[in-house]
Parts: structure tokens; C-alpha cells; sequence
């Protein structure tokens, strides 16, 4: 099984890539099965180290989750640009020490922080896993920990260690 | 356009609410790209453009195009997940690449080198930047 | 009815995407730093592919569709090899 599909979520977002670009008949799925199939047979052959999603159940949630907060953020910094840069605290960086350690998860992690509007994800030093945050509008250190810890750290955890 | 004459009014308006959204959203991210003073500041303006500014345009296209061909089209999705996998990748390496030039010049608005411990710190290697063009960079 | 609405909303969203990309002109040539220039550029690729997507709704034609596709894989490509070139120096090493 592993040998002959290794990557399965690889190949099921190719197909379905394939088949939004070329349009859906049994001739294209075929097809896009096929190099799909041999893009996840090439890949297996650099031997990059296999991602695990231990909890699919908690993914809709955290979709949910990133979804409301962009939205949130979005109307934030909107705002504040269009009052011309006034706001109530300034912006700066902060420091936030990880327990995340697995890779995937710090990849969505980088995802949904530098996707926020009004955050950006600056350094990570992998040794001593401390991030290192850029805050557009910065007011309590203690709430934006406590935010990326518990919100966004906390699910990650449960999803993929 | 010619095609949207049998579109009802209320496809008509949730694509004009979206499209409006999404171009409004964009143009508010340019303007805070152009208005606010330093580049750290700057970088957060643009993701307003590439968060719901590409969200709201590519919702509107996926109901413009579903409603005039009268079946699901998806396609304008792709172009959604592909901002979404590729901008944090951009502005991380670019935030990362300032970071880096700002510490070469030892500005004061940059946090110092955050070293593991037990590890000689690095020496600045700003001779091998190649563009010298940004002075100012100690002003705030 | 609906032509009426769908014509002005597509005529300012157009608008509004054409004043993004002149201001996002404005921060390349304005500077200070070249990592503005960089960002700036970035912005510009972002508001040219959404301004494709809503050529696509104007015109009907889904070949918009692709366009912006490219100019959306250009773009990545384009910003991170010039980041690259801020960090180091050089693009390839």
C-alpha cells in the first residue's frame, strides 16, 4: 500500500488540480491519476520526511477558527490604515517560545500567522524554538501569547503530534 | 457581459457585494502599502490584498461563472489556494531579508541576533550585500 | 437590471485595482529601502492577477482565468529570487 500510493494526500490534491484546470470527464481523471501517480512515486525517491495528521476531526474546527480570525483582522488593520496609521498601541516585535516541534505543524502555523493581517512571522531558531513575531498593532504582549499558545499552538499540537 | 442577461438580480448583487468587498479591501492594502512610514509596517498593508481582497474577487468569479454556464465552476479556486501557500512564503523571506540587512547595519529598530546558546556570534557580513542605495536605514 | 449592476460594480472594482497597482508603482519608485521596492513589486503582481480575474467576469471568457494563474506563479517566482538576492547577494548559490 505504501509502496504503491506513497503520499495519498499528494496524490488526491494533484487529481483534484488536475481535474479543476482540464475540466472533469473519465478520459482527464485517468489521466491526472496517472501523473499524479507517478509525481508521488517521483517524490518518494527524494525520501522527504511524511507528514501525519493524527486528528482529522479537529481540522474543520481550526479552519473555522482561522477563517473568523482573518476576517477579524482584516477589518482591524483596514481600519486602522484608513485612519491614516493612528492606533492604539505601536507596532513591534515580540518573541514567543514554541512547544510545537514538528515541522508540518510549524509550516501551518508560519501559514496562518503571515495570512492574518496585522502579523507576520519573522524567525524561528529551530535550536531553541523560540518565534520571533512582527505586530502591527501591538497593545498586550500577554494577550497576543496568550492567543498564538492556546488558539492556533494548542490545535496544532492535537492535529499533528 | 453580453451572456448576463438571464442572471437574477440576486446573483447580480452578491457578486457586485463581493467584487466590491474584495477590490475595496485591495485598494486599502495599496494605500497602506504607499501611506504608512516605516517597512515593517508596511509588509502588514498588503496582506489586506492577498487575505479576503483575493478572497472576496474570486468568490464573485466562482458565482459570475456557475451562474452563466448554470453548473458548479471551481476552477477560480486554485488561485486562492495558491495566494494562500505562496504569500506567507514571500513576505516571510522578505521580512526575513530586511531583518538581515537591518541587523548588518545595526539599526536600532531590529531586535539583536536571537543565537543559540554555547554559539560564537556570526560576524556581519554586509560587505556582501551588493546595494548600498538605502542610508537611512537608522532613521525612524 | 442585473447588466446595470453587474456592469458598475465590475467599472469601480476595475477602477479600484488600477489605483492599487499605481500606488503599489508609487512605493517602487518612491523607495527608500529595496526591500520596499520588493514588497512594492510583490503588491503589484497581487493587484495584477486580481485585476485579470475581473477582466475575466467583465468579458465572460474564462481565459482570463489562466492569465492570472501566470501572473500569480510569476510573481511568487519573481519576489522570492529577488528576497533571495537581498539576503545573500546572489540568487543562486
Amino acid at each position: 500500500m505504501s509502496r504503491l500510493l506513497p503520499y495519498p494526500l499528494l496524490v488526491i490534491s494533484l487529481i483534484i488540480t488536475w481535474l479543476l484546470l482540464a475540466g472533469f470527464s473519465f478520459g482527464q481523471l485517468l489521466l491526472g491519476s496517472i501523473i499524479a501517480l507517478i509525481a508521488a512515486w517521483t517524490l518518494a525517491a527524494l525520501r522527504p520526511a511524511k507528514p501525519r495528521i493524527k486528528r482529522w476531526d479537529l481540522l474543520p474546527k481550526l479552519f473555522a477558527i482561522v477563517f473568523y480570525d482573518i476576517v477579524r483582522s482584516n477589518i482591524a488593520v483596514a481600519s486602522i490604515i484608513l485612519h491614516g496609521g493612528k492606533r492604539i498601541g505601536k507596532s513591534n516585535f515580540m518573541t514567543i517560545p514554541l512547544d510545537l516541534r514538528d515541522p508540518t505543524g510549524l509550516a501551518c502555523l508560519a501559514i496562518i500567522i503571515t495570512s492574518t493581517p496585522g502579523t507576520i512571522w519573522v524567525d524561528y531558531n529551530s535550536a531553541r524554538s523560540v518565534l520571533t513575531l512582527h505586530i502591527f498593532d501591538l497593545v498586550d504582549e500577554a494577550a497576543w501569547l496568550n492567543l498564538i499558545k492556546n488558539r492556533y499552538e494548542y490545535l496544532l499540537r492535537e492535529i499533528f503530534e | 457581459m453580453n451572456q448576463a442577461t438571464n442572471l437574477p438580480e440576486w446573483a447580480a448583487l452578491l457578486i457586485a457585494v463581493f467584487l466590491i468587498i474584495g477590490a475595496g479591501l485591495t485598494l486599502i492594502g495599496s494605500f497602506g502599502l504607499y501611506r504608512l512610514r516605516s517597512f515593517y509596517d508596511r509588509i502588514h498593508a498588503p496582506t489586506l490584498g492577498t487575505s479576503w481582497g483575493t478572497a472576496g474577487i474570486v468568490i464573485a468569479s466562482i458565482i459570475y461563472f456557475s451562474a452563466i454556464e448554470a453548473q458548479l465552476v471551481l476552477h477560480q479556486l486554485l488561485i486562492g489556494a495558491f495566494v494562500t501557500v505562496t504569500t506567507p512564503v514571500t513576505f516571510i523571506l522578505l521580512s526575513r531579508a530586511a531583518l538581515y540587512r537591518d541587523r548588518a547595519k545595526n539599526s536600532p529598530e531590529v531586535p539583536p541576533l536571537d543565537l543559540p546558546d554555547n554559539t560564537p556570534a556570526p560576524i556581519p557580513q554586509n560587505e556582501q550585500t551588493v546595494h548600498h542605495d538605502d542610508t537611512s536605514a537608522g532613521k525612524p | 437590471m442585473s447588466i446595470v449592476i453587474l456592469f458598475w460594480a465590475v467599472t469601480i472594482a476595475q477602477i479600484a485595482l488600477v489605483i492599487a497597482m499605481a500606488l503599489a508603482a508609487v512605493r517602487i519608485i518612491r523607495g527608500p529601502h529595496a526591500q520596499d521596492r520588493v514588497l512594492g513589486l510583490d503588491t503589484l503582481y497581487c493587484n495584477a492577477m486580481l485585476l485579470m480575474l475581473v477582466f475575466g467576469i467583465r468579458t465572460g471568457n474564462s481565459l482570463y482565468f489562466e492569465i492570472s494563474l501566470i501572473i500569480g506563479a510569476l510573481g511568487f517566482v519573481a519576489t522570492v529570487a529577488l528576497a533571495k538576492f537581498l539576503m545573500r547577494g546572489e540568487v543562486i548559490e
